[in-house]
Protein backbone atom coordinates (compact mmCIF):
# COMPACT_ATOMS: atom_id res chain seq x y z
CA UNK A 1 0.00 0.00 0.00
CA UNK A 2 2.86 2.57 0.73
CA UNK A 3 4.59 2.47 -2.38
CA UNK A 4 1.28 2.95 -4.29
CA UNK A 5 0.11 6.08 -2.29
CA UNK A 6 3.78 7.75 -2.43
CA UNK A 7 3.35 7.46 -5.80
CA UNK A 8 0.69 10.48 -5.98
CA UNK A 9 1.54 12.06 -2.41
CA UNK A 10 0.24 15.71 -3.36
CA UNK A 11 -3.37 13.78 -4.68
CA UNK A 12 -3.94 11.52 -1.99
CA UNK A 13 -3.19 14.18 1.00
CA UNK A 14 -5.68 16.85 -1.10
CA UNK A 15 -8.70 14.45 -1.04
CA UNK A 16 -8.12 13.85 2.76
CA UNK A 17 -7.83 17.44 3.39
CA UNK A 18 -11.08 17.70 1.70
CA UNK A 19 -12.85 15.49 3.07
CA UNK A 20 -11.38 16.05 6.69
CA UNK A 21 -12.30 19.89 6.11
CA UNK A 22 -16.12 18.62 4.94
CA UNK A 23 -16.19 16.53 7.77
CA UNK A 24 -15.53 19.62 10.03
CA UNK A 25 -17.94 21.98 8.59
CA UNK A 26 -20.75 19.42 8.97
CA UNK A 27 -19.62 18.44 12.31
CA UNK A 28 -20.41 22.20 12.95
CA UNK A 29 -23.14 22.31 11.93
CA UNK A 30 -24.40 18.97 13.76
CA UNK A 31 -23.01 20.49 17.16
CA UNK A 32 -25.20 24.20 16.50
CA UNK A 33 -27.99 22.11 15.57
CA UNK A 34 -28.25 20.04 18.85
CA UNK A 35 -27.22 23.27 20.79
CA UNK A 36 -30.19 25.23 19.57
CA UNK A 37 -32.22 22.13 19.65
CA UNK A 38 -31.29 22.07 23.64
CA UNK A 39 -31.74 25.48 24.04
CA UNK A 40 -34.98 25.53 22.68
CA UNK A 41 -36.58 22.54 24.48
CA UNK A 42 -34.87 23.93 27.61
CA UNK A 43 -36.50 27.73 27.74
CA UNK A 44 -39.53 26.12 26.18
CA UNK A 45 -39.87 24.13 29.06
CA UNK A 46 -39.28 26.86 31.43
CA UNK A 47 -41.67 29.33 29.62
CA UNK A 48 -44.74 26.18 29.84
CA UNK A 49 -43.66 26.17 33.49
CA UNK A 50 -43.82 29.47 34.22
CA UNK A 51 -47.59 29.62 32.91
CA UNK A 52 -48.61 26.28 34.82
CA UNK A 53 -50.91 27.21 37.13
CA UNK A 54 -49.42 24.68 39.52
CA UNK A 55 -45.97 24.45 38.28
CA UNK A 56 -44.34 21.52 37.04
CA UNK A 57 -41.73 20.71 40.00
CA UNK A 58 -44.62 21.49 42.82
CA UNK A 59 -46.16 18.97 41.02
CA UNK A 60 -44.01 16.45 39.80
CA UNK A 61 -44.23 14.71 43.32
CA UNK A 62 -48.11 13.94 43.08
CA UNK A 63 -47.91 12.39 39.58
CA UNK A 64 -48.46 8.80 41.13
CA UNK A 65 -51.24 9.62 43.38
CA UNK A 66 -54.22 9.11 41.24
CA UNK A 67 -52.73 6.02 39.67
CA UNK A 68 -52.26 4.57 43.25
CA UNK A 69 -55.22 5.42 44.93
CA UNK A 70 -57.07 3.78 41.52
CA UNK A 71 -54.97 0.98 41.96
CA UNK A 72 -54.97 1.02 46.25
CA UNK A 73 -59.22 0.53 45.79
CA UNK A 74 -59.04 -1.66 43.25
CA UNK A 75 -56.71 -4.22 45.15
CA UNK A 76 -59.14 -4.15 48.24
CA UNK A 77 -62.17 -4.77 45.77
CA UNK A 78 -60.03 -7.41 43.88
CA UNK A 79 -62.81 -10.04 43.97
CA UNK A 80 -65.61 -7.51 42.22
CA UNK A 81 -63.62 -6.60 39.41
CA UNK A 82 -65.09 -9.60 37.54
CA UNK A 83 -68.48 -8.58 37.71
CA UNK A 84 -67.97 -5.12 37.51
CA UNK A 85 -66.28 -5.70 34.05
CA UNK A 86 -69.21 -8.09 33.69
CA UNK A 87 -71.56 -4.83 34.21
CA UNK A 88 -69.65 -2.93 31.37
CA UNK A 89 -69.02 -5.46 29.00
CA UNK A 90 -72.29 -4.21 27.21
CA UNK A 91 -70.84 -0.25 26.99
CA UNK A 92 -67.46 -2.01 25.42
CA UNK A 93 -69.23 -3.47 23.03
CA UNK A 94 -71.31 0.03 22.29
CA UNK A 95 -67.73 1.44 21.89
CA UNK A 96 -66.43 -1.24 19.39
CA UNK A 97 -69.30 -1.02 17.42
CA UNK A 98 -68.80 2.96 17.08
CA UNK A 99 -65.76 2.19 16.21
CA UNK A 100 -66.30 -0.90 13.51
CA UNK A 101 -69.17 0.78 11.71
CA UNK A 102 -66.76 4.55 11.83
CA UNK A 103 -63.86 2.80 10.12
CA UNK A 104 -65.71 1.03 7.47
CA UNK A 105 -67.69 3.87 6.00
CA UNK A 106 -64.60 6.70 6.48
CA UNK A 107 -62.39 3.90 4.63
CA UNK A 108 -64.91 3.91 1.93
CA UNK A 109 -65.34 7.73 1.37
CA UNK A 110 -61.37 7.92 2.11
CA UNK A 111 -60.76 5.20 -0.68
CA UNK A 112 -62.81 7.05 -3.15
CA UNK A 113 -61.24 10.59 -2.14
CA UNK A 114 -57.50 8.88 -2.43
CA UNK A 115 -58.36 7.43 -6.07
CA UNK A 116 -59.71 10.96 -7.39
CA UNK A 117 -56.36 12.72 -5.63
CA UNK A 118 -53.67 10.71 -6.62
CA UNK A 119 -51.89 11.90 -9.90
CA UNK A 120 -52.10 9.68 -12.56
CA UNK A 121 -55.64 7.99 -11.31
CA UNK A 122 -57.72 10.77 -11.13
CA UNK A 123 -60.60 11.13 -12.80
CA UNK A 124 -60.33 14.50 -13.03
CA UNK A 125 -57.05 15.84 -12.71
CA UNK A 126 -57.59 19.29 -12.58
CA UNK A 127 -59.69 18.92 -9.78
CA UNK A 128 -56.77 16.67 -7.71
CA UNK A 129 -56.06 19.89 -5.58
CA UNK A 130 -59.97 19.76 -5.11
CA UNK A 131 -59.77 16.70 -3.58
CA UNK A 132 -57.05 16.80 -1.29
CA UNK A 133 -57.65 20.20 -0.11
CA UNK A 134 -61.16 17.72 1.36
CA UNK A 135 -59.12 15.54 2.71
CA UNK A 136 -56.97 18.02 4.88
CA UNK A 137 -59.77 19.37 5.82
CA UNK A 138 -61.61 16.54 6.67
CA UNK A 139 -57.91 15.79 9.00
CA UNK A 140 -57.59 19.08 10.27
CA UNK A 141 -60.67 19.42 12.36
CA UNK A 142 -60.38 16.93 15.62
CA UNK A 143 -62.95 14.20 16.25
CA UNK A 144 -64.07 15.82 19.66
CA UNK A 145 -65.31 19.30 17.73
CA UNK A 146 -66.88 17.75 15.27
CA UNK A 147 -68.51 15.15 17.83
CA UNK A 148 -69.58 18.10 20.09
CA UNK A 149 -70.89 19.91 17.52
CA UNK A 150 -73.24 16.96 16.51
CA UNK A 151 -74.26 16.26 19.91
CA UNK A 152 -75.34 19.98 20.36
CA UNK A 153 -77.55 19.59 17.38
CA UNK A 154 -78.62 15.67 17.53
CA UNK A 155 -78.10 14.76 21.46
CA UNK A 156 -76.32 12.61 22.92
CA UNK A 157 -75.42 8.86 21.75
CA UNK A 158 -73.36 6.91 19.50
CA UNK A 159 -74.19 8.27 15.84
CA UNK A 160 -72.54 11.78 16.51
CA UNK A 161 -69.42 9.87 17.58
CA UNK A 162 -69.56 7.74 14.69
CA UNK A 163 -70.23 10.79 11.73
CA UNK A 164 -66.80 12.48 14.00
CA UNK A 165 -65.10 9.52 13.89
CA UNK A 166 -65.87 8.37 9.60
CA UNK A 167 -64.97 12.38 9.07
CA UNK A 168 -61.86 12.53 10.27
CA UNK A 169 -61.02 8.58 9.14
CA UNK A 170 -61.60 8.98 5.56
CA UNK A 171 -59.46 12.21 6.15
CA UNK A 172 -56.35 10.32 7.18
CA UNK A 173 -57.18 6.95 5.25
CA UNK A 174 -57.70 9.32 1.94
CA UNK A 175 -54.15 10.96 2.51
CA UNK A 176 -52.43 7.40 3.26
CA UNK A 177 -54.39 5.64 0.52
CA UNK A 178 -53.57 7.89 -2.05
CA UNK A 179 -49.55 7.47 -1.03
CA UNK A 180 -49.72 4.01 -1.99
CA UNK A 181 -51.56 3.92 -4.90
CA UNK A 182 -49.23 6.92 -6.44
CA UNK A 183 -46.09 3.91 -6.23
CA UNK A 184 -48.84 1.45 -8.24
CA UNK A 185 -47.20 0.09 -11.53
CA UNK A 186 -49.51 2.26 -14.01
CA UNK A 187 -49.16 -0.62 -17.02
CA UNK A 188 -52.15 -2.93 -15.58
CA UNK A 189 -53.92 0.43 -16.20
CA UNK A 190 -53.22 0.82 -19.31
CA UNK A 191 -53.61 -2.70 -20.16
CA UNK A 192 -57.62 -2.27 -19.01
CA UNK A 193 -57.80 1.04 -20.93
CA UNK A 194 -57.41 -0.45 -24.04
CA UNK A 195 -59.82 -2.75 -24.00
CA UNK A 196 -61.75 -0.13 -23.37
CA UNK A 197 -62.81 -0.08 -18.97
CA UNK A 198 -64.06 2.39 -17.04
CA UNK A 199 -62.70 4.37 -15.12
CA UNK A 200 -63.98 2.31 -12.14
CA UNK A 201 -63.51 -0.67 -13.75
CA UNK A 202 -59.55 0.13 -13.96
CA UNK A 203 -59.34 1.39 -10.30
CA UNK A 204 -61.32 -1.84 -9.48
CA UNK A 205 -59.86 -4.17 -11.07
CA UNK A 206 -55.89 -2.41 -12.31
CA UNK A 207 -55.22 -0.91 -8.78
CA UNK A 208 -56.92 -2.32 -6.26
CA UNK A 209 -55.08 -5.89 -6.91
CA UNK A 210 -51.87 -4.39 -6.40
CA UNK A 211 -52.57 -2.36 -2.96
CA UNK A 212 -55.09 -4.38 -1.09
CA UNK A 213 -52.46 -5.59 1.37
CA UNK A 214 -51.40 -2.43 2.18
CA UNK A 215 -54.63 -0.72 1.96
CA UNK A 216 -55.83 -3.75 4.39
CA UNK A 217 -53.38 -3.00 6.89
CA UNK A 218 -53.60 0.97 6.98
CA UNK A 219 -57.40 -0.07 7.94
CA UNK A 220 -56.61 -2.03 10.84
CA UNK A 221 -54.42 0.44 12.12
CA UNK A 222 -57.54 2.63 11.89
CA UNK A 223 -59.64 0.74 13.72
CA UNK A 224 -57.23 0.55 16.51
CA UNK A 225 -56.98 3.92 16.57
CA UNK A 226 -60.67 4.05 16.55
CA UNK A 227 -61.53 2.00 18.79
CA UNK A 228 -59.20 4.54 21.14
CA UNK A 229 -61.43 7.73 19.41
CA UNK A 230 -64.48 6.23 20.48
CA UNK A 231 -63.17 5.45 23.86
CA UNK A 232 -62.45 9.28 24.21
CA UNK A 233 -65.73 10.88 22.38
CA UNK A 234 -67.90 8.85 24.91
CA UNK A 235 -65.98 11.17 27.72
CA UNK A 236 -68.26 13.99 25.71
CA UNK A 237 -71.67 12.33 25.90
CA UNK A 238 -71.31 9.75 22.78
CA UNK A 239 -72.20 6.77 25.16
CA UNK A 240 -70.10 3.45 25.38
CA UNK A 241 -67.54 2.77 27.88
CA UNK A 242 -65.48 6.22 27.99
CA UNK A 243 -69.24 7.87 29.34
CA UNK A 244 -68.69 5.41 32.38
CA UNK A 245 -65.10 5.71 32.46
CA UNK A 246 -65.81 9.60 33.49
CA UNK A 247 -68.53 8.88 35.96
CA UNK A 248 -66.48 6.57 37.78
CA UNK A 249 -63.19 8.92 37.65
CA UNK A 250 -65.03 12.09 37.85
CA UNK A 251 -67.04 10.50 41.53
CA UNK A 252 -63.90 10.23 43.01
CA UNK A 253 -62.69 7.92 45.46
CA UNK A 254 -65.39 4.50 46.52
CA UNK A 255 -65.85 4.08 42.84
CA UNK A 256 -62.11 3.75 41.39
CA UNK A 257 -62.67 0.04 41.41
CA UNK A 258 -64.83 0.91 38.82
CA UNK A 259 -62.41 2.81 36.88
CA UNK A 260 -59.94 0.30 37.37
CA UNK A 261 -62.28 -2.20 35.66
CA UNK A 262 -62.55 0.21 32.45
CA UNK A 263 -58.94 0.22 32.09
CA UNK A 264 -58.76 -3.53 32.61
CA UNK A 265 -61.39 -3.84 29.94
CA UNK A 266 -60.17 -1.26 27.41
CA UNK A 267 -56.67 -2.43 27.56
CA UNK A 268 -57.65 -6.14 27.16
CA UNK A 269 -59.70 -5.20 24.47
CA UNK A 270 -56.98 -3.01 22.44
CA UNK A 271 -54.32 -5.79 22.87
CA UNK A 272 -56.92 -8.17 21.12
CA UNK A 273 -57.49 -6.20 18.47
CA UNK A 274 -53.74 -5.53 17.80
CA UNK A 275 -52.86 -9.12 18.18
CA UNK A 276 -55.67 -10.18 15.66
CA UNK A 277 -54.64 -7.56 13.50
CA UNK A 278 -51.17 -7.57 13.32
CA UNK A 279 -51.33 -11.16 12.68
CA UNK A 280 -53.57 -11.00 10.23
CA UNK A 281 -51.51 -8.11 8.57
CA UNK A 282 -48.23 -10.24 8.69
CA UNK A 283 -50.52 -13.11 6.87
CA UNK A 284 -50.71 -10.50 4.22
CA UNK A 285 -47.44 -9.51 3.47
CA UNK A 286 -46.06 -13.14 3.35
CA UNK A 287 -48.76 -14.39 0.80
CA UNK A 288 -48.23 -11.26 -1.31
CA UNK A 289 -45.27 -13.53 -2.92
CA UNK A 290 -47.28 -16.67 -3.39
CA UNK B 1 -5.80 -22.46 9.29
CA UNK B 2 -9.64 -22.17 7.90
CA UNK B 3 -11.35 -26.05 8.53
CA UNK B 4 -14.66 -26.94 7.92
CA UNK B 5 -16.11 -29.75 8.97
CA UNK B 6 -19.11 -31.53 7.81
CA UNK B 7 -21.01 -28.48 7.02
CA UNK B 8 -24.80 -28.66 6.87
CA UNK B 9 -27.93 -26.21 6.25
CA UNK B 10 -31.61 -27.10 6.13
CA UNK B 11 -33.91 -24.94 5.16
CA UNK B 12 -37.34 -27.36 6.20
CA UNK B 13 -36.94 -30.27 4.35
CA UNK B 14 -34.91 -28.56 1.90
CA UNK B 15 -31.06 -29.37 2.13
CA UNK B 16 -29.29 -25.97 1.10
CA UNK B 17 -25.68 -27.00 1.90
CA UNK B 18 -24.64 -30.90 2.49
CA UNK B 19 -21.89 -32.37 4.48
CA UNK B 20 -19.29 -30.31 3.27
CA UNK B 21 -15.72 -30.62 4.53
CA UNK B 22 -12.43 -29.06 3.44
CA UNK B 23 -9.42 -27.50 4.96
CA UNK B 24 -7.37 -24.45 4.15
CA UNK B 25 -3.52 -24.46 5.11
CA UNK B 26 -2.22 -21.13 3.86
CA UNK B 27 -4.03 -18.04 2.75
CA UNK B 28 -5.27 -18.73 -0.57
CA UNK B 29 -7.08 -17.02 -3.31
CA UNK B 30 -10.07 -20.16 -3.32
CA UNK B 31 -12.84 -20.16 -5.85
CA UNK B 32 -16.41 -21.90 -5.31
CA UNK B 33 -18.24 -22.67 -8.52
CA UNK B 34 -21.73 -23.90 -9.51
CA UNK B 35 -25.05 -23.25 -10.98
CA UNK B 36 -27.52 -20.82 -9.24
CA UNK B 37 -28.91 -22.94 -5.92
CA UNK B 38 -26.05 -24.79 -5.66
CA UNK B 39 -25.36 -23.82 -2.09
CA UNK B 40 -22.47 -21.62 -2.59
CA UNK B 41 -24.09 -18.47 -1.44
CA UNK B 42 -25.63 -20.39 1.64
CA UNK B 43 -21.78 -21.69 2.44
CA UNK B 44 -20.16 -17.97 2.58
CA UNK B 45 -23.16 -16.71 4.38
CA UNK B 46 -22.34 -19.35 7.49
CA UNK B 47 -18.61 -19.10 7.09
CA UNK B 48 -19.78 -15.28 8.11
CA UNK B 49 -22.64 -16.51 10.37
CA UNK B 50 -24.80 -14.49 8.81
CA UNK B 51 -26.52 -17.67 8.12
CA UNK B 52 -26.86 -20.40 10.87
CA UNK B 53 -25.64 -23.87 9.94
CA UNK B 54 -27.80 -26.62 11.01
CA UNK B 55 -24.88 -29.07 11.35
CA UNK B 56 -20.97 -29.21 11.46
CA UNK B 57 -18.30 -27.15 12.23
CA UNK B 58 -15.84 -24.01 10.85
CA UNK B 59 -12.65 -24.00 12.85
CA UNK B 60 -10.81 -21.13 12.37
CA UNK B 61 -7.02 -20.88 13.87
CA UNK B 62 -8.50 -23.09 16.64
CA UNK B 63 -11.82 -21.36 17.19
CA UNK B 64 -14.88 -23.17 17.12
CA UNK B 65 -16.77 -20.11 14.88
CA UNK B 66 -19.93 -22.00 14.84
CA UNK B 67 -20.52 -21.69 18.63
CA UNK B 68 -19.92 -18.01 19.04
CA UNK B 69 -22.57 -15.38 20.10
CA UNK B 70 -22.92 -11.81 20.99
CA UNK B 71 -20.45 -9.99 20.64
CA UNK B 72 -17.80 -12.48 20.01
CA UNK B 73 -20.24 -13.43 16.88
CA UNK B 74 -20.17 -9.96 15.91
CA UNK B 75 -15.69 -10.05 16.50
CA UNK B 76 -16.05 -12.65 14.12
CA UNK B 77 -17.67 -11.09 11.45
CA UNK B 78 -15.25 -8.00 11.46
CA UNK B 79 -12.77 -10.46 11.27
CA UNK B 80 -14.22 -12.08 8.65
CA UNK B 81 -15.61 -9.85 5.39
CA UNK B 82 -18.72 -10.13 3.45
CA UNK B 83 -18.61 -8.45 -0.66
CA UNK B 84 -21.93 -9.19 -2.18
CA UNK B 85 -23.51 -9.60 -5.27
CA UNK B 86 -25.54 -6.28 -4.67
CA UNK B 87 -22.35 -4.35 -3.37
CA UNK B 88 -25.17 -4.13 0.33
CA UNK B 89 -23.78 -0.45 0.91
CA UNK B 90 -25.92 2.59 2.39
CA UNK B 91 -27.09 4.19 -0.91
CA UNK B 92 -27.35 7.47 0.87
CA UNK B 93 -24.43 8.31 2.62
CA UNK B 94 -20.85 8.88 1.25
CA UNK B 95 -18.19 6.78 -0.11
CA UNK B 96 -16.03 7.42 2.68
CA UNK B 97 -18.76 6.83 4.82
CA UNK B 98 -19.55 3.67 3.80
CA UNK B 99 -15.98 2.39 3.64
CA UNK B 100 -15.60 3.44 7.63
CA UNK B 101 -18.41 1.48 8.18
CA UNK B 102 -15.58 -1.62 8.09
CA UNK B 103 -14.70 -0.19 11.64
CA UNK B 104 -18.26 -0.33 13.26
CA UNK B 105 -17.52 -3.36 15.49
CA UNK B 106 -14.57 -1.50 17.21
CA UNK B 107 -16.34 1.59 17.63
CA UNK B 108 -18.98 2.84 20.12
CA UNK B 109 -22.43 3.05 19.11
CA UNK B 110 -22.73 6.24 20.26
CA UNK B 111 -19.66 7.89 17.76
CA UNK B 112 -20.75 6.37 15.29
CA UNK B 113 -24.11 7.66 15.44
CA UNK B 114 -23.14 10.89 15.29
CA UNK B 115 -20.48 10.24 12.47
CA UNK B 116 -17.65 10.87 14.60
CA UNK B 117 -14.68 8.93 13.54
CA UNK B 118 -10.83 9.33 14.39
CA UNK B 119 -9.15 11.44 11.64
CA UNK B 120 -6.54 8.29 11.18
CA UNK B 121 -9.53 6.11 10.04
CA UNK B 122 -10.60 8.80 7.83
CA UNK B 123 -7.18 9.03 6.22
CA UNK B 124 -6.43 5.40 5.78
CA UNK B 125 -10.41 5.03 4.25
CA UNK B 126 -9.32 7.46 2.20
CA UNK B 127 -5.48 5.72 1.21
CA UNK B 128 -7.07 2.30 0.60
CA UNK B 129 -10.00 4.04 -1.97
CA UNK B 130 -7.07 5.38 -3.38
CA UNK B 131 -5.70 2.23 -3.87
CA UNK B 132 -8.94 0.61 -5.23
CA UNK B 133 -8.29 3.86 -7.32
CA UNK B 134 -11.23 5.67 -6.96
CA UNK B 135 -10.28 8.10 -4.58
CA UNK B 136 -11.74 11.23 -6.17
CA UNK B 137 -15.31 9.98 -5.64
CA UNK B 138 -14.62 10.26 -1.37
CA UNK B 139 -17.06 12.62 -1.28
CA UNK B 140 -20.07 11.45 -3.13
CA UNK B 141 -23.21 9.69 -2.43
CA UNK B 142 -22.80 6.17 -2.71
CA UNK B 143 -25.70 5.86 -4.94
CA UNK B 144 -24.32 8.19 -7.37
CA UNK B 145 -21.66 6.06 -8.60
CA UNK B 146 -22.06 3.18 -11.08
CA UNK B 147 -22.16 -0.42 -10.55
CA UNK B 148 -17.83 -1.36 -10.88
CA UNK B 149 -16.94 1.89 -8.73
CA UNK B 150 -19.83 0.60 -5.81
CA UNK B 151 -18.21 -3.11 -5.92
CA UNK B 152 -14.74 -1.40 -5.45
CA UNK B 153 -16.27 1.17 -2.57
CA UNK B 154 -17.67 -2.48 -1.23
CA UNK B 155 -14.22 -4.13 -1.38
CA UNK B 156 -12.52 -0.40 0.44
CA UNK B 157 -15.09 -1.36 3.46
CA UNK B 158 -13.88 -4.88 3.60
CA UNK B 159 -10.33 -3.89 3.41
CA UNK B 160 -10.82 -1.40 6.50
CA UNK B 161 -12.02 -3.64 8.70
CA UNK B 162 -8.67 -5.13 8.32
CA UNK B 163 -10.17 -8.73 7.88
CA UNK B 164 -7.93 -11.74 8.05
CA UNK B 165 -10.69 -13.65 5.33
CA UNK B 166 -12.47 -12.14 2.64
CA UNK B 167 -15.43 -13.75 1.58
CA UNK B 168 -16.98 -12.36 -2.21
CA UNK B 169 -20.13 -13.60 -3.18
CA UNK B 170 -20.48 -13.28 -6.77
CA UNK B 171 -18.28 -10.42 -6.77
CA UNK B 172 -18.87 -9.77 -10.53
CA UNK B 173 -22.05 -11.11 -11.20
CA UNK B 174 -24.12 -7.62 -11.58
CA UNK B 175 -20.87 -5.98 -13.11
CA UNK B 176 -19.94 -5.57 -17.27
CA UNK B 177 -17.02 -7.36 -18.41
CA UNK B 178 -14.35 -4.36 -18.03
CA UNK B 179 -15.72 -3.62 -14.34
CA UNK B 180 -15.55 -7.44 -13.80
CA UNK B 181 -11.86 -7.78 -14.50
CA UNK B 182 -11.12 -4.81 -12.50
CA UNK B 183 -13.17 -6.10 -9.46
CA UNK B 184 -11.36 -9.63 -9.95
CA UNK B 185 -8.06 -8.08 -10.09
CA UNK B 186 -8.41 -5.90 -7.12
CA UNK B 187 -9.35 -9.02 -5.38
CA UNK B 188 -6.23 -10.99 -6.38
CA UNK B 189 -4.27 -7.93 -5.72
CA UNK B 190 -5.58 -7.86 -2.12
CA UNK B 191 -4.34 -11.59 -1.83
CA UNK B 192 -0.85 -11.51 -3.11
CA UNK B 193 -0.22 -8.35 -1.36
CA UNK B 194 -1.45 -8.64 1.84
CA UNK B 195 -1.55 -12.52 2.11
CA UNK B 196 -5.21 -12.55 2.93
CA UNK B 197 -7.77 -15.67 2.18
CA UNK B 198 -10.20 -14.85 -0.37
CA UNK B 199 -12.76 -17.24 -1.02
CA UNK B 200 -14.94 -16.20 -3.80
CA UNK B 201 -18.32 -17.30 -5.11
CA UNK B 202 -18.04 -17.59 -8.77
CA UNK B 203 -20.29 -18.35 -12.06
CA UNK B 204 -18.22 -18.78 -14.49
CA UNK B 205 -15.16 -21.11 -15.28
CA UNK B 206 -12.63 -19.11 -16.85
CA UNK B 207 -12.60 -16.63 -14.14
CA UNK B 208 -12.09 -19.20 -11.59
CA UNK B 209 -9.21 -20.67 -13.81
CA UNK B 210 -7.76 -17.26 -13.94
CA UNK B 211 -7.88 -15.79 -10.69
CA UNK B 212 -8.17 -18.53 -8.17
CA UNK B 213 -5.43 -20.78 -6.79
CA UNK B 214 -7.79 -23.52 -5.74
CA UNK B 215 -11.36 -24.13 -6.97
CA UNK B 216 -13.87 -26.27 -5.38
CA UNK B 217 -16.93 -26.84 -7.43
CA UNK B 218 -20.43 -27.71 -5.91
CA UNK B 219 -23.27 -29.44 -7.22
CA UNK B 220 -27.12 -29.38 -5.22
CA UNK B 221 -25.55 -28.69 -1.99
CA UNK B 222 -22.91 -31.18 -1.86
CA UNK B 223 -19.23 -30.87 -2.93
CA UNK B 224 -18.21 -32.47 -5.69
CA UNK B 225 -14.74 -31.27 -6.81
CA UNK B 226 -11.98 -29.74 -5.17
CA UNK B 227 -8.03 -29.17 -6.81
CA UNK B 228 -6.13 -26.84 -8.56
CA UNK B 229 -7.38 -24.63 -11.90
CA UNK B 230 -6.02 -27.39 -14.04
CA UNK B 231 -7.43 -30.46 -12.69
CA UNK B 232 -10.45 -28.89 -13.74
CA UNK B 233 -11.18 -29.69 -17.37
CA UNK B 234 -14.38 -29.66 -19.62
CA UNK B 235 -15.42 -32.89 -18.79
CA UNK B 236 -15.31 -31.60 -14.70
CA UNK B 237 -17.16 -28.89 -15.92
CA UNK B 238 -19.89 -30.66 -16.98
CA UNK B 239 -19.96 -32.57 -14.37
CA UNK B 240 -20.20 -29.71 -11.75
CA UNK B 241 -22.95 -27.62 -14.01
CA UNK B 242 -24.67 -31.09 -14.90
CA UNK B 243 -24.52 -30.11 -18.52
CA UNK B 244 -24.68 -32.18 -21.10
CA UNK B 245 -22.35 -32.30 -24.92
CA UNK B 246 -23.85 -28.83 -26.16
CA UNK B 247 -22.15 -26.87 -22.40
CA UNK B 248 -19.24 -25.00 -24.12
CA UNK B 249 -17.03 -22.55 -21.69
CA UNK B 250 -17.49 -19.57 -23.70
CA UNK B 251 -20.94 -19.46 -23.08
CA UNK B 252 -21.07 -19.12 -19.16
CA UNK B 253 -17.96 -16.21 -20.10
CA UNK B 254 -17.72 -12.68 -18.52
CA UNK B 255 -14.17 -12.11 -19.67
CA UNK B 256 -13.54 -10.07 -22.63
CA UNK B 257 -10.60 -12.26 -23.71
CA UNK B 258 -12.56 -14.85 -24.06
CA UNK B 259 -15.71 -13.35 -25.83
CA UNK B 260 -12.89 -12.51 -28.50
CA UNK B 261 -12.76 -15.88 -29.75
CA UNK B 262 -16.67 -16.72 -30.79
CA UNK B 263 -17.07 -14.02 -33.01
CA UNK B 264 -21.43 -14.22 -32.66
CA UNK B 265 -21.34 -13.83 -29.41
CA UNK B 266 -18.92 -10.74 -29.59
CA UNK B 267 -21.85 -9.22 -31.41
CA UNK B 268 -24.37 -10.31 -29.14
CA UNK B 269 -22.31 -8.89 -26.09
CA UNK B 270 -21.99 -5.68 -27.61
CA UNK B 271 -25.39 -5.28 -28.86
Amino acid sequence: MAEITAGAPTRVSDVQGHYMEMIQRKRLYGGLTLLIFIVLMVSGFMVADGRNAGGFWDGVDKIGDYPAAVLAEAWEKFFDLPGLMLKYFPALIETINIAAVSTLTGVLAGFVLAMLGTRGLAKWPRLIPVFRRITDVMRAVPEIVIALMLIFVLGGGPVPAVIAIAIHTAGAIGKLFSEVAENADLKPVEGLQSVGATWTQRILLGVLPQVAPNFLSYALLRFEINIRASAILGFVGAGGIGYELRNSMSWGPGRFDEAAAIFVLLFATIVFFDQVSSRYRNKLTEGQGQ
Amino acid sequence: MLQIDGLTKRFGQKTAVDAVSFKVEKPAMIGIIGRSGAGKSTLLRMLNRLTGSTDGAIVFQDRNVTELKGAEKRRWQSECAMIFQQFNLVPRMDVVSNVLHGTLNRRSTVATMFNLYPQDDIHKAIEILDRLGIAEQAAKRAEALSGGQQQRVAIARALMQDPKIILADEPIASLDPMNAQIVMEALRRIHDEDGRMVICNLHTLDTARRYCDRVIGMRDGRMVFDGTPEQLTTGVARDIYGAGEEFSESATSTEIGALETPPEQTAKAYA
